[in-house]
C-alpha cells in the first residue's frame, strides 16, 4: 500500500492496530509521516490536512489507514463529511471485522453468526454495507480488497491517488486471534472469503461498477460458505438459522452484483 | 479605521487580518455570526482561506489540529455544547502543540436549551494546555483575537488559545471599533514539528509511562512561559496600537478597602457599581480578570474581596472564586450570579459589595436578599 503510493503521501491513522504496530515513540516503523489521530476524526483530520497542503500547493496524498471501528462505526460522521465535502484525499480502511485492540469485540463489521467477546453467542446482526453508504455520496472511485491479493490491492491504491476528491478503498483483513484460525492459514482465508462470495472484488469508478480479478469466477460459481467457515473458530457452532440466513444473504448480494454489473437493475 | 460592530464581527475582522490558511466552521448560536462573516469574506475573495463546512465540532477542531500540523495558521469558533462536544480534541490541540486560535462565545449548557450567557462551557476547557482570555467590549474581543494568533504561535508557547466572549451581551451588542492596519504584528508561524515528507516522523504514536510525563511537563513549561510572552505582546500591541492590556482591568483599585473580581461583560458593570458605591463613601474598586489561563497573580493583600462567578462547580463553588482562594490568602464573598444570561445589573453588583459577608456564598436569586 505504502509502496503504490510513494514517499509524497503523509497516513492518518484513528486508534487501531496501526496504532501499535508502527512502534513506540520515539521510535516509528513506516517511512513516511504519520499522524495519529483521535478514534472518531480520521476523515475530518484529513480534512483538514488536505486543505492545508492544497493551500500550499501542494499535491500530498493524504491517506487514512483505519480499522472497521474507527470506519464503520465511531468514524462515519467525520467520514460522510468529509465524503460530502469532497475532500481530496484516500480513506482506506482495512476491515477484521471486530474491535482488535481491545480484544475483539463486535463491531459494525462483523458479519452474521460471528462470535465475539461481546456477541458469545454469535452476532445476532448483518455486517454494515459501508460500501453502499460510501457510494450513497457519489465519490470518483472506491473500490474493495483483500489482503489475500496483495498486486490487486496495490493496483487498486495506484489508481485511487490519481483522482481528484474523496476515494475509498475497503480491505478485508482476515485476522488470525480474531476470527480464531492458525496464522499460516490467513491468505487461504482471504482466498475463501472472496471464492465464497462473503467478499466480492470490484472497483466503482464514477458509480460505474466493474467486478476484479477472482470475484468474475466467484460470483458465477461460488464454492460452498461452510469451506470460508469451517476453518474459523468464530463461526464453530454457527446455528442452522444463522447460517441459513446468511447463505441466502450472500446469494442476494451476489445477484446483485451480477445484475447492476450487467445493467439489468 | 473607526467603525461600529458586533463583538462577534470584531472577531471576524481580527481573523480575517490574521488570514488563517485553514478555517473549520460549524454554526452555534450565539456564535454563528462569526464564520457567517468569514465566509462573506471568503466569498468576497477578501480572505484566501480554505473553509472547511465540517459537520460538527468535533470534527472543526479536529480539522484545524490536521490543518495545523501541516505548519499552517488555523481558526475556528464555537460556543456552549459545540465546545463540549470538541471536548477531546481541545485536549489533543494542546497535547499535539498545535497553536488554534479560537473564538468561544459563552453560553450556558442544557438541559434546558439556553442559548445565553454565563461561563460554565470555557470552565470546563480549563485544564486542557489552552490560554484562556475573557474580554468585555468589542474593542477588546478584536484586539484579543489579533494577539491571540501571536501569543499561540510565538515558538515559546505553541499551544492554543481561546478568546471568551459573552453570549449575547458582547457577541451581538453594536460599539465602536477601531480597526488598525496590522502590518507585521502577527509574524509568520513557524511550527518546528510541521509534517515534512522528506523527514517523516511519527506523531502522537504510542508513548510509555517513561516519557508520557515528559510532554504533560512540557505543556507545563510552556505555560508558564506564555506569561512572559502575553506580557510582551500586550506591552507590543500597545505600542503599537495604542491600546493596553494587563492580566486584569483594574478599576479604582488602588485605595480601595474592597474589590470585586470578574469575568467578561460583568467586570464592565462592576466599574459602574464601583463609581456608585464611591458617592456613598465606600471604597470599592474593580478587578476584571481577563487571563484565565495561565491564572494570573493578584494583588489582593488586606482588602476585602468580592467574586462574581457567572459559572458553577457542582459540589466544589464558584470556579473563578475558588481559583482565586487557592492562589490567595483571602477570605472572600463567592456570589453566584447571570448564569444562563440571569440579568445582573449595576445595582445589583454594588448590592453584593455593600452587603458582603465574607466566608460565605450567595446564589443571586436563590439565597434570597443579600
Amino acid at each position: 500500500m505504502l509502496k503504490a503510493a510513494g514517499p509524497d503521501s503523509v497516513l492518518v491513522v484513528p486508534a487501531c492496530c496501526t496504532s501499535v504496530i508502527q512502534g513506540i515513540y520515539p521510535n516509528t516503523a513506516m517511512n513516511i509521516p504519520v499522524y495519529n489521530v483521535g478514534f472518531a476524526t480520521a476523515a475530518a483530520s484529513a480534512s483538514g490536512m488536505s486543505a492545508a497542503f492544497r493551500s500550499m500547493g501542494k499535491k500530498t496524498n493524504v491517506i487514512v489507514y483505519a480499522g472497521d471501528g474507527g470506519t464503520l462505526d465511531i468514524g462515519i460522521q467525520a467520514l460522510s463529511g468529509a465524503f460530502e465535502r469532497g475532500t481530496d484525499f484516500l480513506y482506506i480502511c482495512y476491515d477484521n471485522e471486530a474491535y482488535g485492540n481491545t480484544g475483539m469485540q463486535r463491531s459494525g463489521g462483523t458479519p452474521l453468526g460471528a462470535k465475539t467477546t461481546t456477541t458469545p453467542g454469535g452476532k445476532t446482526d448483518f455486517k454494515k454495507d459501508i460500501d453502499a453508504i460510501v457510494a450513497a455520496h457519489e465519490p470518483p472511485y472506491q473500490a474493495t480488497a483483500c489482503a489475500a491479493y496483495p498486486q490487486d490491492l496495490f493496483k487498486k491504491v495506484q489508481k485511487a491517488l490519481t483522482f481528484r476528491g474523496p476515494t475509498f478503498i475497503h480491505v478485508l483483513a482476515p485476522c488470525p486471534p480474531g476470527w480464531r484460525y492458525e496464522t499460516g492459514k490467513s491468505v487461504e482465508v482471504g482466498k475463501l472469503a472472496v471464492k465464497s462470495g462473503m467478499w466480492v472484488l470490484y472497483e466503482r469508478e464514477y458509480g460505474k461498477l466493474t467486478i476484479t480479478g477472482p470475484s468474475k469466477a466467484a460470483i458465477k460459481k461460488p464454492v460452498p460458505l461452510e469451506e470460508y467457515l469451517a476453518p474459523q473458530g468464530r463461526f464453530k457452532g454457527i446455528d442452522r438459522k444463522a447460517l441459513e440466513t446468511l447463505k441466502q444473504r450472500v446469494d442476494r448480494t451476489l445477484k446483485r452484483f451480477a445484475q447492476e454489473e450487467a445493467g439489468v437493475c | 479605521m473607526l467603525t461600529v460592530s458586533t463583538g462577534n464581527k470584531a472577531v471576524a475582522m481580527a481573523v480575517k487580518q490574521a488570514k488563517p490558511a485553514v478555517v473549520a466552521a460549524y454554526p452555534i448560536t450565539p456564535q454563528t455570526e462569526i464564520v457567517e462573516q468569514i465566509a462573506e469574506y471568503v466569498t468576497a475573495k477578501e480572505l484566501a482561506t480554505r473553509y472547511i463546512a465540517v459537520e460538527s465540532e468535533h470534527s472543526a477542531m479536529a480539522a484545524c489540529i490536521g490543518a495545523g500540523v501541516t505548519g499552517v495558521r488555523t481558526f475556528t469558533a464555537t460556543s456552549s455544547h459545540g465546545l463540549l462536544y470538541m471536548h477531546e480534541m481541545t485536549n489533543w490541540a494542546a497535547g499535539a502543540r498545535i497553536p488554534v486560535v479560537m473564538a468561544n462565545v459563552n453560553r450556558a449548557l442544557g438541559p434546558g436549551w439556553n442559548i445565553w450567557a454565563e461561563h460554565t462551557d470555557a470552565m470546563q476547557e480549563r485544564d486542557t494546555g489552552w490560554l484562556q482570555v475573557y474580554v468585555a467590549s468589542v474593542q477588546e474581543a478584536y484586539d484579543a483575537t489579533l494577539m491571540a494568533f501571536r501569543i499561540a504561535e510565538h515558538n515559546d508557547v505553541l499551544l492554543p488559545v481561546m478568546i471568551n466572549l459573552d453570549g449575547f451581551l458582547l457577541s451581538h451588542i453594536m460599539q465602536p471599533l477601531v480597526a488598525d492596519k496590522i502590518g507585521d504584528f502577527i509574524p509568520p508561524l513557524h511550527l518546528p514539528h510541521a509534517i515534512d515528507v522528506t523527514k517523516p516522523r511519527g506523531y502522537g504514536g504510542l508513548t510509555g509511562p517513561d516519557e508520557h510525563f515528559k510532554f504533560r511537563w512540557d505543556i507545563e513549561r510552556s505555560m508558564r512561559d506564555s506569561r512572559k510572552v502575553i506580557e510582551e505582546t500586550q506591552a507590543e500591541f500597545n505600542r503599537r496600537f495604542g491600546r493596553e492590556y494587563g492580566w486584569t482591568e483594574d478599576y479604582r483599585c488602588e485605595d480601595a478597602d474592597v474589590v470585586v473580581l470578574s469575568l467578561g461583560t460583568l467586570g464592565k458593570e462592576a466599574e459602574m457599581a464601583v463609581d456608585s458605591l464611591r458617592k456613598e463613601g465606600i471604597r470599592a474598586g474593580s478587578m476584571r480578570v481577563r487571563w484565565f489561563r495561565p491564572f494570573p497573580k493578584l494583588d489582593l493583600n488586606g482588602r476585602d474581596v468580592v467574586v462574581i462567578d457567572r459559572d458553577y462547580s457542582f459540589g466544589f463553588g464558584g470556579v473563578l472564586a475558588r481559583s482565586i482562594e487557592a492562589k490567595n490568602r483571602v477570605d472572600l464573598f463567592s456570589v453566584i450570579a447571570g448564569l444562563g444570561g440571569q440579568e445582573v445589573t449595576y445595582d445589583d453588583i454594588a448590592g453584593f459589595i455593600r452587603n458582603r459577608r465574607m466566608g460565605e456564598e450567595f446564589w443571586f436569586g436563590v439565597s434570597g436578599d443579600v
